[in-house]
């Protein structure tokens, strides 16, 4: 009875699954099914891509596993059951002066993608990404159980670092929170007029969090025009929390049409005036802004859709500008879509940070769509960025093996960790990622 | 969140279960303490450490339905914290019918578990609720209970036995300013159902739990959850003995 036979999807429903889930809901429970079938272990399945499926085979629903299992109020390091999420993590410890130092786009991340991952947040280029601030894991390989720090199975910590499952079960992590003065964000937006405003502003940015939010559907002068938010935490009163809202249905193909999504757009640049201005809001609001509506990736219609993400050094600014002309002239993209400059900081060999700017931009999925990120991905190759694999769908594995130059490392991590090829995902197939490049 | 049941004390019968842990964490954001009771002292401490962290005054207890000895010292625990102390029974098992069919000693230990046992101990905690005049019982039962079908009517049984022992302890209570809320949960996603064929309507935990907790503070008698289980439950009763005993549902 422990095993169910489940549909599921990533993030952007492009992908499909059936596989057999396990959900247990105890540490014991957890150890007798690993010990039992190694396999993947999924969280939300907030990956847009293939990374947290494994079609035909099993997987472990971490959901569950959820609990806080220490907490060190003097420190603020905690250790967590790997399902607990981002966003219960924020909502218990920052009324209480604590908050995950890295958060990404969504509350609904668990602890334990988030690691698989490597994610960063709006603070990347101050704060690095998560795994940096990761103080310990325990992995379970059948029956065996391993705990890697950054000093201690160090190769095996930096393998799992971003390394989308496949070094073990990711059971529970230490994670150190960073101080925070309150639960509210001071929030500055500023209207950036086109690309070299945008560049500029996100360039001379001193703040803790700095993101900008970019219109790709302005063309010409306008181009690369969007709004610039900056934050800091702060403490204050705490605005009414909006009630949360649900998509009951896919919506039709033409409810991101490019008409529409140029008018939602064009009001979306407009709301900020041109001379800017400063909000409070609450923490969830401003880190988590799309949580507020459940299931919003149903607007896409069932086709689903899909997430470019890519990096490009801070020289090749050039190249991005490019590749977001292309982008702007094929009218494909949603008005999900995100700049900002990143720092150096990575914790794992496949983690996707570099120093640079990120680019992240929705697409519905259709040929042309595809076809558009084929060109894009060359791009990114060409300019020597690199893809993420917590949005990839499409990209292909010699591509992938060229912008992570520590590949081979951390094959051979993982082959020794997981010699048997049981933790292998959609994705690593896809990619062949379990192959030195 | 509204800490409002800071004089609260809320002991957790069975509390490894997804649905009592989901029913803690309700109270607990309400202020309440809790106590953890079950049988794997190593989840229990984990959802105490749970709660706790999250600014709840929480600890773990031993119970087993089917030993008496572990009841005492958790109404003593009880007793000796002030304001009121509730409780809440979410202690169960349910063996496939087959296995009891080949086995049919397996049926005592169903009946201690989801019946005897927690009535025993309720029974224990009874003169409390009565002394300091205020406490709320909870007691999940089952839908399975309102009608004896083919698949599980031993587990059906007991928890009928159970509902029946909650409406006395009701009437005892009652009068003495206590209240007793008897919970019938429909399908809800639990350990217990994953992977059962069959499942519709399932509800999360957290759903369960909301709906327990509203019935306690409206005194409510007798709740399904979620409610149209209540006229799906109807209409099962309702159908002639002399057709069901041909039907399998």
């Amino acid at each position: 009875m422990v095993w169910k036979t489940t549909d599921y999807t990533g993030w952007g429903r492009v992908h499909h699954a059936t596989a057999e889930l396990a959900r247990p809901e105890r540490a014991r429970s957890l150890k007798a099914v690993v010990a039992g079938h190694s396999c993947p272990a999924i969280g939300n399945c907030r990956s847009y891509g293939d990374a947290a499926l494994n079609d035909g085979g099993r997987a472990i629903d971490m959901t569950r596993m959820n609990r806080i299992i220490g907490f060190d109020a003097d420190t603020g390091v905690v250790t967590v059951e790997s399902g607990i999420t981002i966003g219960d993590l924020a909502h218990v410890f920052a009324p209480r002066g604590w908050l995950p130092a890295v958060m990404p786009g969504t509350g609904f991340a668990t602890v334990g993608g988030c690691i698989a991952q490597d994610v960063h947040g709006k603070n990347h280029h101050n704060a690095g990404s998560f795994g940096q601030h990761v103080l310990s894991v325990t992995l379970l390989n059948g029956d065996k159980r391993t705990v890697a720090t950054p000093t201690r199975n160090a190769a095996l910590f930096r393998a799992t670092m971003g390394g989308i499952g496949q070094t073990g079960v990711i059971a529970e992590a230490k994670l150190q929170l960073k101080p925070c003065p309150g639960d509210v964000m001071m929030v500055t937006e500023r209207r950036a007029e086109d690309w070299d405003a945008h560049i500029a502003l996100l360039d001379g940015s001193q703040a803790t969090y700095c993101v900008g939010w970019i219109d790709t559907t302005a063309k010409g002068d306008a181009l690369g025009r969007g709004i610039i938010e900056e934050a800091e935490l702060a403490a204050g009163l705490l605005p009414k929390a909006k009630p949360s809202k649900k998509i009951p249905m896919d919506a039709p193909g033409f409810a991101l049409s490019a008409p529409i999504v140029r008018a939602f757009n064009n009001a979306y640049y407009r709301r900020v005036p041109t001379s800017g201005r400063s909000s409070v809001k609450r923490i969830d609001e401003f880190f988590f802004p799309l949580d507020k509506i459940h299931d919003w990736n149903r607007l896409y219609g069932k086709r689903g859709f899909y997430q470019f993400q890519n990096v490009v050094p801070l020289d090749q600014v050039g190249a991005l500008k490019a590749m977001l002309e292309l982008i702007a002239g094929a009218g494909l993209s949603s008005p999900l879509a995100v700049l900002k400059r990143m720092g150096p900081g990575r914790a794992g060999h496949m983690s996707f940070p570099m120093e640079g700017y990120t680019l992240a931009v929705d697409f519905p999925a259709r040929e042309t769509a595809v076809d558009l990120i084929a060109m894009l991905e060359d791009m990114t190759v060409d300019a020597g960025g690199r893809l993420y694999l917590a949005k990839d769908a499409l990209a292909s594995g010699p591509a992938i093996k060229a912008m992570y130059p520590d590949h081979g490392d951390w094959v051979k991590q993982v082959n020794k960790a997981d010699p048997d090829h049981a933790l292998e995902t959609d994705m690593v197939r896809r990619l062949n990622l379990r192959e030195a490049g | 969140m509204t800490k409002t049941k800071q004089n609260q004390c809320w002991i957790i019968l069975g509390a490894t279960s997804s649905m009592a842990r989901a029913f803690a964490q309700a109270v607990a954001d309400q202020g309440a303490s809790v106590i953890l009771a079950g049988r794997d002292m190593d989840d229990l401490k984990r959802s105490a450490t749970d709660l706790s962290a999250r600014g709840v005054t929480a600890e773990a207890v031993k119970f087993d339905a089917r030993d008496i000895a572990t009841f005492q010292p958790i109404i003593d625990r009880a007793t000796r914290q002030d304001g009121v102390i509730n409780a809440a029974v979410f202690v169960g098992s349910m063996p496939p019918q087959d296995e009891i069919d080949t086995n049919p000693s397996l049926i005592d230990g169903v009946v201690k578990d989801s019946h005897t046992g927690p009535a025993a101990f309720l029974t224990m905690l009874a003169p409390i609720i009565e002394d300091r005049g205020a406490g709320t019982v909870v007691g999940v039962c089952s839908v399975a209970g309102d009608r004896g079908r083919i698949g599980n009517y031993v587990y059906g049984s007991a928890k009928a036995g159970f509902a029946t022992y909650l409406s006395g302890l009701r009437n005892r209570l009652t009068r003495a300013g206590g209240h007793v809320v008897t919970v019938k949960p429909g399908f809800v996603d639990t350990a217990m159902t994953w992977g059962i064929e069959g499942m519709f309507l399932v509800a999360s935990p957290q759903k369960v739990a909301a709906d327990i907790l509203k019935a306690v503070e409206k005194q409510r008698n007798v709740i399904y959850t979620p409610f149209f289980w209540r006229y799906i439950m109807l209409i099962i009763r309702s159908i002639p003995e002399f057709i069901f005993k041909k039907m399998s549902i």
